[in-house]
């Protein structure tokens, strides 16, 4: 799709038709896809999508099978050090070494970033509510995920990558998530990549969106284009119709006799143009929540 | 300067804003020379992105509503007033739209309406002036 504000800074991420299988499961298929500087990235896609695998390439956790990943430009396989010192990072498992005590965990997760900011640790240490001397194991599920987000957030990253960062948590907790990520963009320049399920918060968040289906990308684009290429039209036909008439762009429809409701990608102007060519009236018409998008994307 | 997003209706957020700030300027609720919440707090508060509440104000500031003062802040415009009025009306009939349609689906005549708005004026007027006479005692 065109970007109208082709920036002049190299993307902070870009994939090139990379491909993963684990064993007979093509867990990711010929994905290319590139994260602009600045900004919130949405990658959203169901359970087994490809997501988190996506991520761990980043993370040069995963080498390419096929195709190519580049973060800051670097390869991030042969170049950690100068790569993962750069990202924060909150996997979906909150994986932390349970026999710490958060302060003992602030302190080892300083060791591996120059740039770890402790006034800001501690600041954020407050904000959550953590207890230095508790054991990271005693912490709930939702202190848990703040002391991940505390550790990814206080070296203040130049880009942050957040696996499922809401999954099975409060809304109080999920809060706490949304305002890091705001805040992280509010500072000049910085990134941030979040994976989500959770559409009503890409939407609130996300200035770009990728949407992963099966390994594959199905679309990337930025938030607002989304939105204006994807309407709910409602059609009157002159007889009753057996089966929806071919729309085009249909994603989806449903309906019988006079009146089809057809879930479309076109802007607005086309789709009644469309609508007119085959005989119909639009009775209704519509933009389309994120969610309604994605849906009408992944079962088409 | 209270708005709130919902994420269900399918209205980009930045469209929401904007219409709510015009609301809230039409209904009085933001007066003119008020100065509209930072963007970063704003967008703190509502939890979105903010570069959609820049978005929002830019908008605004283009069709004259609010305007930026120096580098810091943005106020609404003292010559927002003509147009809120205009805002106000647009409301009103939005709303008026609404009540016709609903009073055809009723089969309510025009003239039935009519006296049934002029009959609500009156009881909501002898309801203030018994509140303000209670006030005053």
């Amino acid at each position: 799709m065109h970007d109208p504000f082709p920036s002049a800074t190299p993307p902070i991420v870009d994939i090139r038709r990379l491909s993963r299988h684990f064993g007979e499961k093509q867990a990711l298929n010929d994905v290319s896809l590139t994260v602009p500087r600045g900004g919130v990235f949405g990658l959203i896609g169901g359970n087994g999508a490809g997501k988190t695998t996506l991520i761990k390439h980043l993370l040069g956790m995963l080498k390419p099978q096929h195709g190519t990943v580049q973060i800051f430009g670097l390869d991030p396989v042969a170049n950690p050090v100068g790569t993962l010192g750069r990202i924060g990072y909150l996997s979906e498992e909150r994986d932390l070494p349970d026999w710490m005590r958060v302060g003992e965990l602030m302190r080892y997760t300083q060791a591996f970033f120059p740039n770890w900011d402790d006034s800001f640790a501690e600041e954020l240490r407050d904000a959550f509510d953590l207890d230095k001397n508790a054991r990271v194991k005693t912490l709930s599920r939702g202190q848990r995920a703040r002391a991940g987000l505390l550790v990814a957030l206080a070296h203040r990253p130049e880009l942050l990558v957040l696996d499922e960062p809401s999954s099975g948590l409060d809304p109080v907790v999920r809060r706490d998530i949304l305002g890091a990520i705001i805040r992280t963009i509010a500072d000049e320049g910085r990134t941030v990549l979040f994976s989500s399920h959770l559409l009503d918060e890409v939407e609130r968040v996300a200035d770009r969106v990728a949407i992963i289906h099966q390994g594959r990308i199905l679309l990337t684009a930025s938030m607002e284009e989304i939105k204006q290429q994807h309407r709910r039209v409602t059609l009157r036909f002159e007889t009753t119709q057996d089966q929806p008439p071919a729309l085009v762009g249909t994603l989806s429809s449903t309906g019988s006799g006079y009146e089809w409701t057809y879930v479309c990608s076109g802007e607005r102007i086309q789709l009644h143009r469309a609508a007119e060519a085959i005989g119909a009236t639009v009775v209704d018409d519509a933009a389309l929540s994120l969610d309604e998008i994605f849906v009408s994307r992944i079962l088409s | 300067m209270q708005i709130h997003i919902s994420t269900n209706d399918g209205v980009p957020i930045y469209l929401q804003v904007v219409n709510q700030i015009k609301f809230l300027i039409a209904s009085g609720r933001l007066a003119a020379g008020a100065e509209l919440l930072p963007i970063r707090v704003l967008a703190s508060q509502l939890l979105v992105n903010p570069n959609t509440i820049a978005r929002a104000y830019r908008e605004l500031e283009m069709a004259g509503i609010v305007e930026k003062r120096r580098t810091n802040g943005t106020y609404v415009s003292e010559q927002g007033s003509p147009l809120a009025r205009r805002e106000r009306v647009k409301i009103l009939t939005e709303r008026i739209d609404a009540l016709l349609a609903e009073a055809s689906n009723l089969g309510v005549e025009l003239d039935d309406v009519m006296k049934l708005v002029q009959q609500r004026y009156a009881s909501i007027q002898s309801t203030r002036v018994n509140q303000s006479l209670q006030n005053q005692e």
